[in-house]
């Protein structure tokens, strides 16, 4: 059977707020895996991780599986003592970074989306490592995606909502955008808690800024699509943490896996829940990823 | 083998004269790929075909210089084989070192040409020493293209605790993102730096002029807008005019050029062994003309100079005339 997962929050939430959000996603979301942990920036984490293990608990309680994500760029030695303390918790761990599959040193672990997993060849070297699990780049097209989830009998996980990392930095540009240095940020991106928007010149929407991560604007959402990924083998689907109402948005694509709600109906009910953020769905249909397209998904 | 005397200068060359020019300019080693979407320059009239590469790398080697062959984008799901065919004819032909980022591609290299040295490519983004660990253990790398996050300091920490070779940039283009990452010109334009080796290709560029204004798009997007007497830049994603909280900035970097030659000394105490020129998709005559200015001042420090007179040169051919040391100094985060 399909599974969805909870990504990691990408964004800066407050404790209490990631709190509440989990203890909710506990209680109401049809969510089989929850990602923890901090991704973007390892300043944020000690403001949370005093809470990590009553939340693990209560999601735990709730039936649902608990992975702990890691940073996806990792250069200090704090950070690298956090990755060894992560890998030595006992947790099953996202690596989204190679730092992390080298201090898991063959312990079975979940391959993150900020590995470069772009073919079959990497894909086995990294199942022969440890990974059970591994996490399609956002970039990858269902064609790519079917070629992997066929090549390797391994889980794969692919996201299905939510903005899009696009890029990382060393330098912060949320800090940056208040005339702040990454040094001295104030934790400024607690501000703006679903990102910040960087638009074209001519007002159009673009990009958004999540501390030293760049995303879509648009909310990639891939909902005709899944029953092709299904097919191919895609085992389980990402559903990326928003400032929306999630346990609803898990509802829908819960019921669009199961059968039991079609996907033009998921579609308008989502576009009502997150309405005026627009939908992104290139990368998956091979184009460019910030091109949405409404017809039917071709067989991958 | 000629003796290297300051710093390795590692230089680009996108076509055989190029490579050429670099080698009379006075290059230790040349970097090139083939033409095709298996190097990081994917771009239309660059890189060698196989009879180029075998003639560049049996130039290279008559005059006693080395040739690296940059294999480093990511192989597409379903077509790996365009990627193990470069670094076999990597490896027939001699070369010095393939250059490379995909783990299924240094999988491949390290079981079939063991005895070909590897180097890792920074579109892998090793930034830490549990990262390079991870690529030598496992590919055997020798040395590490370091991506362009890390300040001074940084560099040579890292350099002390792991136990291959260093090689850093030390001049040309840059883009503010962790290389091997970054998906913003894919976002926009389909084409992806990771997998087709092309940043904001040239293709999906525009420049209009409106009102008073000359406007430039990549694809669909407005990059910037600049006034008559400002020049228009490439609009690569991470350079564009974004606008926040109501205000116009070049909000993850400006058009400039990294030029670290005022810090050779302190990369060099940093334990750094080889420099790298970026700038594939630059003219013979460029390559020629940075090449030669960094020949003078490496020269000019290994004679106990301080400040050699060949770094103003430098700054005068920067992209956009203007330079930074980008991250290599940590007030820019």
């Amino acid at each position: 059977m399909s599974a969805l997962t909870l990504g990691p929050i990408l964004f800066n939430w407050k404790p209490e707020r990631r709190r509440d959000f989990y203890f909710r996603i506990a209680d109401e979301a049809p969510i089989d895996c929850v990602y923890i942990g901090e991704v973007v920036c390892s300043k944020r984490e000690p403001f949370f991780v005093d809470d990590l293990p009553a939340i693990a608990e209560r999601l735990r309680a709730a039936g649902k599986q608990v992975v702990l994500s890691t940073l996806a760029l990792v250069t200090t030695d704090r950070e690298m003592e956090a990755i060894r303390e992560s890998c030595g918790s006992g947790m099953m761990i996202e690596a989204n970074d190679v730092a992390t599959i080298r201090t898991l040193a063959g312990a079975p672990h979940v391959a993150g989306p900020f590995i470069n997993v772009f073919n079959e060849a990497t894909l086995d070297f990294l199942v022969r490592g440890g990974a059970l699990r591994v996490n399609m780049p956002v970039e990858l097209s269902a064609a790519s995606i079917a070629t992997l989830a066929r090549h390797n009998p391994v889980e794969t996980e692919t996201l299905v909502f939510g903005r899009q990392g696009l890029s990382l930095s060393m330098r912060c540009y949320h800090a940056r955008a208040y005339g702040l240095t990454k040094d001295a940020c104030q934790f400024v991106c607690e501000l703006d808690p679903d990102g910040l928007y960087a638009d074209q010149l001519d007002g159009r929407r673009l990009l958004v800024v999540n501390g030293t991560q760049t995303m879509s604007h648009g909310y990639a959402v891939a909902l005709p699509e899944l029953a092709d990924l299904q097919a191919a083998g895609v085992t389980h689907f990402r559903l990326s943490p928003q400032t929306t109402d999630m346990a609803k948005v898990a509802e829908l694509y819960r019921g669009v896996l199961d059968r039991r709600i079609a996907a033009d109906e998921a579609l308008a009910a989502l576009r009502a829940l997150v309405d005026p953020v627009p939908f992104v769905n290139g990368y998956i249909r091979g184009r460019e990823g910030m091109s949405w397209s409404e017809a039917a998904a071709g067989t991958p | 083998m000629r003796p290297v005397n300051y710093l390795e200068l590692v230089c680009p060359a996108g076509t055989p004269a190029a490579l050429h020019a670099a080698i009379e300019a006075g290059a230790d080693t040349v970097y090139c790929g083939f033409r095709d979407c298996t190097n990081a320059r994917n771009y239309p009239g660059l890189n060698f075909d196989l009879k180029e590469m075998r003639e560049g790398i049996a130039y290279a080697h008559a005059r006693g210089r080395r040739v690296l062959v940059a294999v480093n984008t990511f192989p597409r799901a379903g077509d790996v084989g365009p990627w193990r065919r470069a670094v076999d004819s990597a490896a027939e032909f001699g070369a010095d070192a393939v250059i490379l980022a995909d783990i299924g591609v240094l999988d491949y290299a390290t079981r079939r040409h063991p005895g070909l040295r590897r180097h890792l490519s920074v579109q892998a983004a090793a930034s830490n020493p549990l990262s390079i660990d991870f690529y030598r253990e496992n590919f055997g790398v020798s040395r590490v293209v370091l991506p362009r996050v890390l300040s001074v300091e940084e560099v040579a920490a890292l350099i002390a605790r792991m136990k291959i070779e260093a090689e850093v940039f030390a001049f040309g283009s840059l883009g503010t993102m962790v290389e091997g990452r970054c998906y913003l010109s894919s976002y926009i334009t389909g084409r992806s730096p990771s997998c087709d080796g092309v940043c904001a290709p040239a293709e999906f560029v525009s420049y209009r002029e409106e009102g008073e204004f000359m406007v430039s798009r990549l694809g669909d997007v407005m990059t910037n807008r600049y006034a008559k007497n400002e020049n228009a830049a490439y609009p690569t994603p991470c350079k564009s005019r974004l606008v926040v909280n109501g205000a116009a900035s070049y909000l993850f970097e400006e058009p400039v050029g990294l030029n670290a030659a005022s810090i050779l000394a302190q990369l060099k105490a940093a334990g750094v062994t080889a420099l790298k020129i970026e700038g594939r998709q630059r003219s013979r005559a460029y390559v020629g003309q940075v090449v030669a200015a960094f020949r003078a001042v490496l020269d000019a420090l290994a004679r106990g100079e301080e400040t050699p007179a060949a770094i103003g040169d430098l700054n005068a051919i920067a992209e956009g005339g203007k330079v930074t040391l980008s991250a290599y100094k940590k007030g820019w985060r």
